[in-house]
């Protein structure tokens, strides 16, 4: 597996559930942030892919089991408080790996320095959304605890040292653990008290083992494209 | 993909909302109609501040709502085929197009508030079917190619029709169109584009093109509304210079542009009918089925349902994150405050 892969899988994967907000989102600036989000990811991925080889092939043609995303990225987007702590978890740990990898020299440097930024906005939006919901009203609060409680098993994978991604994982996960408590405490959410990781989720998704709605996922994704063998659009 | 329509002038007469007249109330300053009147013939802007008759206000506030109806309807036909783009570019460039569409939405909703109405008031308005968006967004995309048809075609007429609006007589929705004008051309040209790399591919790729075509030329030319000798409100939009020209004309000029287009595309037009007429200096082309037009209208339209239908269950499964954004607020500001916060729904930013 090659370190852009991983990268780029979590941004394409994530941006494609984004994507199917449009639409559908609560309220009109929401419409605009989700696919803003969307297409900063959607650009990193592309950048990410295209270091790895073609990105449409890496994209369209490679099956669930060659997928290196993190199951984090793929779970569905469920209700806007799933989507939330999806995007607060995905997002202070993106945050956290791209100043570490900007601060660097490797490869993905001037990526990460680029990224960093959009990132920084991602995670911003995802704790206001997460303050406004934990602590907002009764029904809210309900929804936003389910969600960061049914998204907590996911996280370990997150800290799951990346061949090639020469970071410090272990002040990453530190980093990761204080600021997300600090958020959910904020929000006058509880944290999870479950495992963040455990024999089935752990590193998972980076060695090719998805979760069952991934498959679904993809196959909406990759079947115009596969219907058309070597066209190009 | 912004599509306001001249179909306001059907549906207004049909609800018969419209006055025909320019008059104020009863009593109402004679000078300041005079006042009025004469800005608007002078080209002058009226600000939302400036005295202007009850008619010209309503008028104003539900085509800039059915516009603004028109972009967040019109966001689902494209978003339809997000999840499936069949490459990275070409979805990138889709999520852009529907991001800037919800952008629209909202500096069209921000300019019709200048007139005394609300969002939410709107909102309600459409969810409730009592005002419209355009005919167009009820037709179903089918294929990929159908992304492209709305791009070139769809857009294509719908900035036959606003660019003239960036001279409309109310300020802030000739500004708004301004800067959406920019935006819809990026998009039309996209969409061209889409459509002359299937015009270059694989014979499935063509085929699927032109499907595409044959399936949206007709119902883009509805866009501009009813013919003239139909059209009772096209007047008094004029003279209001709320409209700049008339329906058969943004559609001569609309079908005149598409023509060689369509040939540098290597893709034809569904329209035996459709020559060059020297005399005219206008390409002549077939009857427009105006049933069909009507029942699109009406709410018979293949998507009518489905759009309205979506639209709600967003507005109405969004409602708990509304409210909590609004009791978030409204927590905070006490926070901050030592008076008592009034309530309000603004909260949802």
């Amino acid at each position: 597996m090659t370190a852009a892969l991983a990268l780029g899988d979590d941004a394409l994967v994530l941006s494609h559930r984004l994507g199917e907000w449009a639409g559908h989102a609560p309220v009109l600036e929401e419409e605009v942030a989700l696919a803003n989000i969307a297409l900063d990811l959607l650009g990193q991925a592309r950048v990410l892919l295209s270091l790895a080889g073609d990105e449409d092939e890496l994209a369209f043609l490679r099956e669930e089991r060659a997928f290196r995303n993190v199951q984090l990225v793929e779970q569905p987007n469920v209700d806007f408080a799933h989507t939330i702590a999806r995007q607060l978890y995905f997002s202070v740990y993106q945050r956290g790996l791209y100043e570490q990898l900007a601060a660097g020299e490797g490869e993905f440097a001037g990526l990460a320095a680029k990224a960093v930024k959009e990132v920084a906005y991602h995670q911003d939006h995802a704790e206001h959304w997460t303050l406004r919901l934990g602590d907002g009203t009764a029904e809210s609060h309900q929804r936003m605890q389910r969600g960061v409680d049914a998204l907590w098993r996911f996280t370990g994978e997150l800290f799951q040292p990346v061949e090639g991604v020469e970071i410090d994982w272990q002040s990453l996960q530190n980093s990761w653990l204080a600021t997300v408590t600090g958020v959910l405490e904020r929000a006058t959410l509880t944290v999870p008290a479950g495992p963040r990781s455990g024999a089935w989720t752990a590193g998972a998704g980076r060695q090719g083992i998805h979760t069952e709605p991934f498959g679904r996922m993809l196959a909406e994704m990759q079947h115009l494209h596969r219907s058309h063998p070597g066209a190009s659009w | 993909m912004a599509a306001v329509t001249a179909d306001q002038t059907t549906q207004a007469k049909a609800q018969g909302t419209v006055q025909a007249t320019a008059g104020g109330p009863e009593g109402a300053d004679g000078a300041q109609l005079a006042a009025f009147d004469a800005a608007v013939a002078a080209d002058e802007r009226i600000e939302p501040r400036d005295w202007m008759p009850d008619a010209y206000r309503a008028s104003l506030v539900r085509q800039m709502a059915q516009h603004a109806h028109s972009e967040i309807i019109g966001m689902q036909p494209e978003a339809n085929w997000i999840s499936r783009a069949p490459s990275l570019r070409r979805k990138a460039i889709l999520m852009a197009k529907v991001q800037d569409e919800a952008g629209h939405g909202l500096y069209l909703y921000s300019a019709a508030e200048t007139l005394g109405t609300s969002r939410e008031e709107l909102l309600d308005k459409l969810h409730a079917g009592r005002q419209r968006y355009s005919s167009i967004f009820n037709y179903p995309t089918l294929t990929w190619a159908d992304v492209g048809a709305i791009g070139w075609l769809v857009d294509g007429a719908a900035i036959t029709n606003q660019v003239p609006l960036c001279r409309c007589s109310y300020g802030p929705y000739a500004r708004a169109m301004v800067r959406i004008c920019k935006e819809e051309s990026f998009h039309q040209r996209q969409g061209y584009e889409l459509l002359l790399a299937l015009g270059r591919g694989t014979p499935a790729q063509r085929d699927m093109a032109q499907d595409a075509v044959n399936r949206w030329w007709w119902p883009s030319l509805m866009m501009f509304g009813p013919p003239d000798d139909a059209s009772a409100h096209s007047e008094q939009s004029m003279i209001w210079k709320i409209k700049r020209h008339s329906n058969d004309e943004l559609r001569q000029r609309f079908v005149d542009i598409c023509v060689p287009q369509a040939e540098a595309l290597g893709l034809t037009l569904p329209d035996p009918d459709l020559r060059w007429n020297e005399e005219r200096g206008h390409h002549d082309f077939g009857s427009i089925d105006w049933t069909e037009f009507q029942e699109v209208l009406k709410g018979n339209g293949p998507c009518n349902e489905q759009r309205l239908t979506q639209r709600r269950r967003a507005h109405e499964e969004g409602a708990w994150v509304r409210d909590a954004a609004a009791a978030y607020a409204v927590k905070h500001h006490a926070e901050k405050h030592t008076t008592t916060p009034t309530p309000t729904a603004e909260a949802t930013a």
